[in-house]
């Protein structure tokens, strides 16, 4: 069964079809890559997914249950987790605490033993450390443990948020451009990480404009353009399509 | 000293300070400031817990601290109900009208958060002032003093020792709060609140959260406020009284507990120190709020300790 | 009509009149900074209490006006230039008190400046009332209507036949795009609060014959224009003029049919209500965050 599956999905923006009549699937335990020009509407799409956007029409099942107009932290609480292609970093906070965020539904959110410092609080929360630091290890940041978020490069930020999804403990990770304004040994790190979450069982579903990145490591492709979808298949098959060549080219008719 | 966290440091060190300053004191006068001071500590303590850490503005927070002072002093004088027992049942209904509230408010951003609250505060200010049958109206009111089990709270001395250790308390839970899951999602939301949806953070809930949490230290301190000081009026609800308190909370340093008691000392003393010269005490607050925004937007307490980490840091 | 409503339309207009020149300052200054100017009040006040002192001290009327004018702007210009150029990148609740800051600070100068008593002008045009279908209406009400259309209509045109409103409307629209094409943004914002505060105080001035002004007076009438901006929708010149008549207007048959003594709260009110069912306000644009 489909992990998860887009049905006729559309988002206008006054008049303009940013994703229009949109329909594919999502198998689990794949690598799933979305593609497509800039303002293809894969931004947008990952919106609609995880509910920050409510659909102009069509629907979004997640593992069988139909999730559109659903809220974003209802959808987490479900299994979905993301990043963003504009950093949405708790910069306020230190970068263990990004992560430690990222657990949030896994701890005692009551108020009063919050309040109270009760000692399962404080218990909760040194496991809740531990288990942030092997994630931070696991993407590669092991030397920002002490950080402040807000004095970490741009290319660890990236990283950062993806240790902060996973302390989600997500079914499905969906990535917005994760190489994006990385150097090209940032990108193959990331690349790795991205690799080892899967290989640990998570969905990903990515949105890259690293073709060389795409077609090395996805199971399935999507391309998109202006907002519809272009082609889909493997890497081998979305590589050979002639309208996706065509709208990389940018000769369109 | 590496044994000491800040925390425990920060609380230990307000402890020594309250137990030590009664020294300097030569009369009863300087209890009383004291106690105001501390007063306004505690509530600030509560209002950084909106702005400074939730990042959510409130310019209506007087209204909260009138509402617990009025509620105190119409139930125990016109009701007869324990003090202690008005004082719970006051921050009890501030609380429930903060949340009634906060649902619909708390979706504003920015400068219609500052709008709405604003309007909240001025309407309980404008309440209080009117409905003098229930409040006396301008004028004002007088109430007793706080007492419980048979035990009495007069004069200034015995509430300095009352605000210490409501002060410390207060300042315990706050930290307490700040550290936990739920303080780290009040900061996420602050941070980015989408980031803090994505990962299961319900935002909207924790605003309205932190709101009534904050609108009830205001509350309470209102109640202990009326019942020291023996008469409230309308006033201390006002407008001008809301931005004082964001006043403390900003200059002492947003998202700092110790700054909140900081900026709550220092605006309350500057009066006292300028009252030679107390037509110039507007422009002068006036000043202080103009300054420290430009030149240490974070506030007293985060700048200083900012400047010695980068001073260890240059060694 | 009933006489009694046409005397509070009479007032309404009047008081609307004023909260809508003070709403095109909060706008105009908005739209060139992004910055909700809370001393937008004190350059009623200042209109007002410069001008009224001056002719008090015996300068002829129409000089005293001028040079309050002048003042209210020279104040604008330094607010900009010393108190919210150098916080420029800084976020909403610093700049909200920033200028807090600025408006106890001109409030605490005018009370030194001046005093603490109440002021007043001379009616423009003498102070016998018309009768008008049973109602009366003060010559100086329709002086304060027909300045408020003047100064109204004079925007107009500045924003829309001049190459310097246009420059500030359109970086309003885009601040890259305008300073991409030549605007200089810092002249824009200078002349912003400079125009703000001449609102303002054009308000304070024509206003002042019939409500008196203080050194407090400023408060009420700031806020009221922030209602009135906020209600048209931030930002937007027709809104917040419309804004201002709707909070006169109401607040009037409200302090007549109802309680006057909750006069005051009506705006605040009415504002709270528009932002719970629609935050954009009346004229605003409907906004998706982008992420």
């Amino acid at each position: 069964m489909s992990l998860l599956q887009v049905e006729s999905l559309s988002k206008e923006f006054g008049g303009v079809h940013a994703v229009e009549d949109l329909t594919f699937t999502v198998e689990p335990g794949h690598i799933h890559s979305i593609i497509g020009p800039n303002g293809a509407g894969k931004t947008t799409l990952f919106n609609l997914i995880t509910g920050v956007y409510t659909p102009s029409a069509g629907r979004v099942l997640f593992q069988d249950r139909m999730v559109s107009g659903m809220k974003p932290y209802e959808l987490a609480a479900m299994g979905m987790s993301r990043t963003f292609q504009n950093l949405q970093i708790f910069f306020n906070m230190k970068a263990i605490e990004n992560v430690m965020v990222g657990n949030h539904l896994q701890l005692n959110r009551s108020f009063l033993p919050s309040f109270l410092r009760l000692p399962g609080v404080v218990k909760g929360d040194r496991a809740c450390v531990e288990t942030c630091v092997e994630l931070m290890e696991f993407v590669g940041l092991g030397k920002y443990l002490d950080a402040d978020a807000a004095s970490m490069p741009y290319g660890a930020l990236k990283r950062l948020e993806v240790a902060r999804a996973l302390a989600a403990k997500p079914k499905i990770l969906l990535l917005d451009e994760p190489a994006a304004g990385l150097n090209a040994t940032e990108s193959r790190e990331i690349d790795e990480v991205i690799k080892r979450v899967a290989a640990s069982g998570i969905t990903v579903v990515l949105v890259e404009h690293d073709m060389k990145m795409v077609m090395g490591i996805s199971d399935h492709i999507t391309a998109l353009d202006y907002g519809r979808k272009l082609a889909e298949g493997t890497p081998a098959e979305v590589r050979a399509n002639p309208d996706v060549i065509k709208a990389y080219l940018g000769a369109h008719a | 000293m590496n044994m000491m966290t800040p925390r425990t440091g920060g609380l230990a060190l307000l402890a020594v300070i309250i137990t030590v300053a009664p020294i300097g004191f030569t009369n009863t006068y300087f209890y009383d400031v004291a106690v105001n001071a501390m007063f306004n500590a505690i509530l600030c303590i509560g209002l950084n817990l909106l702005i400074g850490y939730a990042g959510q503005i409130s310019l209506g927070h007087a209204g909260f601290l009138a509402l617990g002072a009025y509620g105190s002093a119409i139930m125990t004088t016109a009701y007869g109900v324990p003090p202690i027992a008005a004082m719970l049942i006051s921050a009890t209904v501030v609380g429930l009208i903060a949340f009634v509230v906060g649902r619909p408010i708390l979706k504003l951003k920015g400068h219609y958060l500052a709008m709405a609250t604003l309007g909240i505060g001025i309407i309980i200010h404008i309440v209080l002032k009117t409905e003098s049958k229930i409040t006396g109206g301008p004028d004002g009111m007088s109430l007793d003093n706080f007492s419980m089990l048979g035990f009495t709270i007069m004069g200034d001395k015995m509430w300095y020792w009352v605000a210490g250790v409501l002060l410390i308390l207060s300042a315990w839970l706050a930290l307490n709060l700040i550290d936990s899951p739920v303080g780290r999602a009040l900061r996420a939301v602050h941070g980015s609140e989408v980031g803090a949806e994505v990962v299961g953070v319900d935002t909207s809930s924790y605003k309205v959260l932190v709101f009534v949490v904050s609108a009830v230290f205001a509350s309470l301190v209102g109640s202990l406020f009326a019942h020291k000081n023996g008469f409230i009026t309308p006033d201390i609800g006002s407008f001008f009284g809301s931005v004082h308190l964001v006043t403390m909370v900003v200059l002492g340093g947003m998202a700092s507990v110790f700054g909140s008691v900081i900026g709550a000392v220092i605006l309350t003393l500057l009066p006292q120190v300028l009252a030679a010269v107390e037509q110039y005490e507007a422009m002068i607050l006036g000043g202080i709020m103009m300054g420290t925004m430009i030149f240490m937007p974070k506030g007293l307490l985060p700048s200083i300790l900012a400047s010695l980490k980068r001073r260890e840091a240059g060694r | 009509m009933s006489a009694a409503l046409l005397q509070y339309l009479f007032s309404g207009l009047t008081s609307g009149a004023i909260y809508a020149l003070a709403g095109l300052g909060f706008a105009i200054i908005y739209n060139a900074s992004h910055v909700i100017n809370f001393a937008q009040g004190e350059f009623i006040m200042i209109g007002g209490m410069a001008s009224a002192t001056m002719v008090a001290a015996g300068v002829p009327m129409p000089l005293a006006i001028v040079l309050a004018l002048l003042i209210a702007m020279a104040v604008g210009v330094i607010l900009e230039k010393f108190a919210i150029e150098p916080a420029r990148n800084a976020d909403v609740v610093t700049i909200i008190i920033i200028t807090i800051g600025a408006s106890i600070f001109l409030r605490g100068a005018a009370q030194i400046i001046w005093d603490k008593e109440f002021h007043s002008l001379p009616a423009f045009s003498g102070e016998n009332p018309i009768a008008v279908l049973g109602a009366t209406l003060m010559p100086q009400s329709l002086w304060v209507v027909g300045v408020a259309g003047v100064v109204i209509v004079a925007l107009w045109w500045f924003f829309n036949r001049t190459m310097f409103g246009k420059a500030m409307l359109a970086t309003s629209h885009n601040r890259l795009a305008a300073q991409l094409v030549g605007v200089g943004v810092k002249k824009v914002l200078l002349a912003s609060f400079a125009l703000s505060a001449l609102l303002g105080a054009v308000g304070g001035v024509v206003v002042t014959p019939i409500t008196f002004t203080n050194y407090e007076a400023g408060i009420m009438l700031g806020l009221k224009g922030f209602s009135a901006a906020v209600l048209g929708g931030l930002g937007n010149g027709t809104g917040a003029i419309v804004g201002g008549l709707i909070v006169g207007i109401v607040e009037a048959l409200a302090s007549g049919y109802l309680s006057s003594a909750y006069k005051d709260a009506i705006a605040f009110i009415i504002i709270l209500f528009v932002l719970f069912f629609m935050p954009n306000g009346l004229f605003g644009k409907r906004g998706t965050d982008r992420v």
